[in-house]
């Protein structure tokens, strides 16, 4: 398994596989197969596949670590910025077909709809992320600051569950199912992080020099 | 279609022709005859979906009402593929999945409360108490989302003279058919069974006040609310309570579900209205379904000219 994993292929084959989304829209588009609200569908679609591939992004390493595949890093930084194309292309069915690219109507929706500010947060936070995913941004930042500056993942996964929590009517169970896998994944790191530090005081030392299996 | 009483009756009565050689609904009529003659109800279970699902019959001798607008039609497809009936599931798509075997014959409306002659109509006399109209509304549902229907049916205000509210009577309270047997998808859907719904008995007896059995020139189809339900063209969408069973005249104003479920985001009224926001979105425009871009959403859904006056002296702010 792990062979297969390090293979310069592994990496190919994932990303067409996190295209097949886009291309599933992109299909319908051409096939007018979008159903009676087709902005809606584009946007929900998106929507839900933003928060999947940050849901995704998360795994890697409670993953890597729970069933020793270290190998399995390589694939976090381009779920990641998957995570940032679907958002993007959500951000675009808001900013498009709801607000008719009125920026100035956008930013007092932005202030005034909790739901908005918060899925709002949540797509401004993964900006800098994506922007500072090459190897060139870690050595200019730094493991250690880099790092820091990419844990707003978590702030932008927990907003991205209470955006969609708020915006629906009574049926809360997506929102909740989202809400509890993410809840998971951050209090693993919570529990990973206390037992480090009862176990080896000097663990936040050794973070330092291996910045990669802490995240 | 074929009551269990009286497998001859209904709409044969409207389109002889269309029944009578319709396929599907002829076997259906052997189906549901032969379970009145075994008289056991396990059987309609073993009878195929096919067999046993609500097919719209063409309804005939439609008359032309005032109350139409002009504009362009939502396709058929749409409307019965993108709704909300969250007792078959919260998904626009759900309800036309989940309601395909709904059992929708024999049925019946009582009507009871604050009035004189209270009675049960059945759906075969609910299509004989007035000539059918056929009313092109547009409908905007809450989600700020709208259609434009070619419903079928006749003044609700026709059904309510015939039962003589009451002085006492002060509001009219609807209730649908609930069966969690058949709506196995309600559960876990965030709101309370059965679905209840309310108007002011002047709101009630307007004109415009719709008691709906089809549309697009054919009986409701499931998904839509069949066999008969109340469209208010005015008012957010969940207003229009649908598979209507009870009708109750009351003294008081009676619960209604999105009300309870969250009174801070559904009034008792729910008239459309661009200027009072939803708590959580805003209100002043919708996407009517089939275009891109957001059209302005219009005062009362349009029909201000008509109702306007039935809340003169409101503050719309607060009775929203």
């Amino acid at each position: 398994m792990p062979t297969i994993l390090a293979s310069k292929w592994a990496k190919v084959v994932l990303f067409l596989f996190c295209l097949v989304p886009f291309a599933s829209l992109v299909w319908r588009a051409l096939h007018a197969n979008l159903g009676a609200n087709p902005v809606e569908f584009v946007q929900h679609s998106t929507g839900d596949w933003t928060l999947r591939f940050l849901v995704f992004t998360l795994s890697i390493t409670p993953l890597r670590r729970l069933l020793s595949i270290p190998e399995m890093i390589r694939f976090r930084r381009m779920l990641g910025l998957f995570a940032f194309f679907y958002v993007c292309l959500h951000f675009l069915t808001y900013i498009g077909p709801d607000q008719s690219f009125n920026l100035g109507g956008m930013w007092k929706d932005v202030q005034k709809r909790r739901y908005i500010t918060v899925g709002f947060t949540a797509f401004v936070l993964l900006i800098p992320l994506a922007f500072t995913s090459t190897a060139g941004w870690i050595r200019r930042l730094g493991g250690r600051r880099w790092q820091l500056l990419h844990r707003a993942i978590y702030v932008s996964a927990v907003c991205g569950v209470i955006h969609y929590y708020w915006l629906v009517k009574s049926d809360v169970r997506k929102p909740l199912f989202y809400g509890a896998i993410v809840t998971v994944l951050l209090a693993w790191r919570l529990g990973d992080w206390f037992l480090r530090r009862r176990r080896e005081p000097s663990a936040s030392a050794a973070s330092r020099r291996v910045p990669a299996s802490v995240s | 279609m074929f009551g269990r009483q009286a497998p001859e009756l209904t709409y044969c009565d409207v389109t002889p022709k269309s029944v009578y050689f319709d396929r599907r609904k002829f076997l259906r009529g052997m189906g549901l005859a032969g379970v009145a003659a075994v008289g056991g109800k396990s059987l309609l279970d073993l009878i195929s979906p096919s067999i046993t699902g609500h097919a719209t019959t063409k309804l005939t001798d439609l008359v032309k009402s005032q109350f139409t607008t002009d504009e362009k039609q939502t396709p058929y497809n749409d409307v019965t593929h993108y709704n909300n009936f969250y007792e078959f599931g919260t998904a626009k798509g759900d309800p036309a999945k989940n309601a395909q075997n709904f059992r929708t014959s024999p049925w019946t409306v009582s009507v009871e409360g604050e009035v004189n002659k209270p009675r049960k109509f059945s759906m075969e006399e609910i299509l004989k108490l007035a000539p059918l109209e056929e009313r092109i509304y547009r409908h905007r549902c809450v989600e700020a989302w709208s259609i434009v229907v070619p419903w079928i049916g006749f003044s609700f205000n026709v059904l309510a003279k015939l039962v003589e509210p009451a002085p006492k009577a002060q509001f009219v309270a609807f209730e649908s058919y609930y069966d969690p047997k058949q709506m196995p998808e309600s559960r876990g859907t965030g709101l309370d069974y059965p679905y209840v719904e309310g108007l002011r008995l002047d709101e009630a007896l307007h004109p415009l006040a719709l008691l709906c059995v089809g549309m697009y020139g054919e009986t409701l189809p499931n998904q839509d609310g069949a066999p008969v339900r109340m469209v208010l063209p005015w008012k957010y969408g969940f207003k229009s309570i649908k598979s209507l069973v009870k009708i109750r005249f009351t003294q008081k104003q009676p619960p209604t579900t999105w009300n309870r479920s969250a009174s801070n985001e559904y009034g008792f009224y729910s008239n459309v209205n661009p200027n009072v926001d939803h708590p959580r979105w805003s209100q002043a425009k919708e996407r009517r379904l089939g275009e891109i871009f957001r059209r302005n959403t219009l005062m009362f859904n349009g029909y201000a000219d008509q109702v306007a006056s039935l809340y003169n002296g409101m503050d719309l702010r607060k009775y929203y």
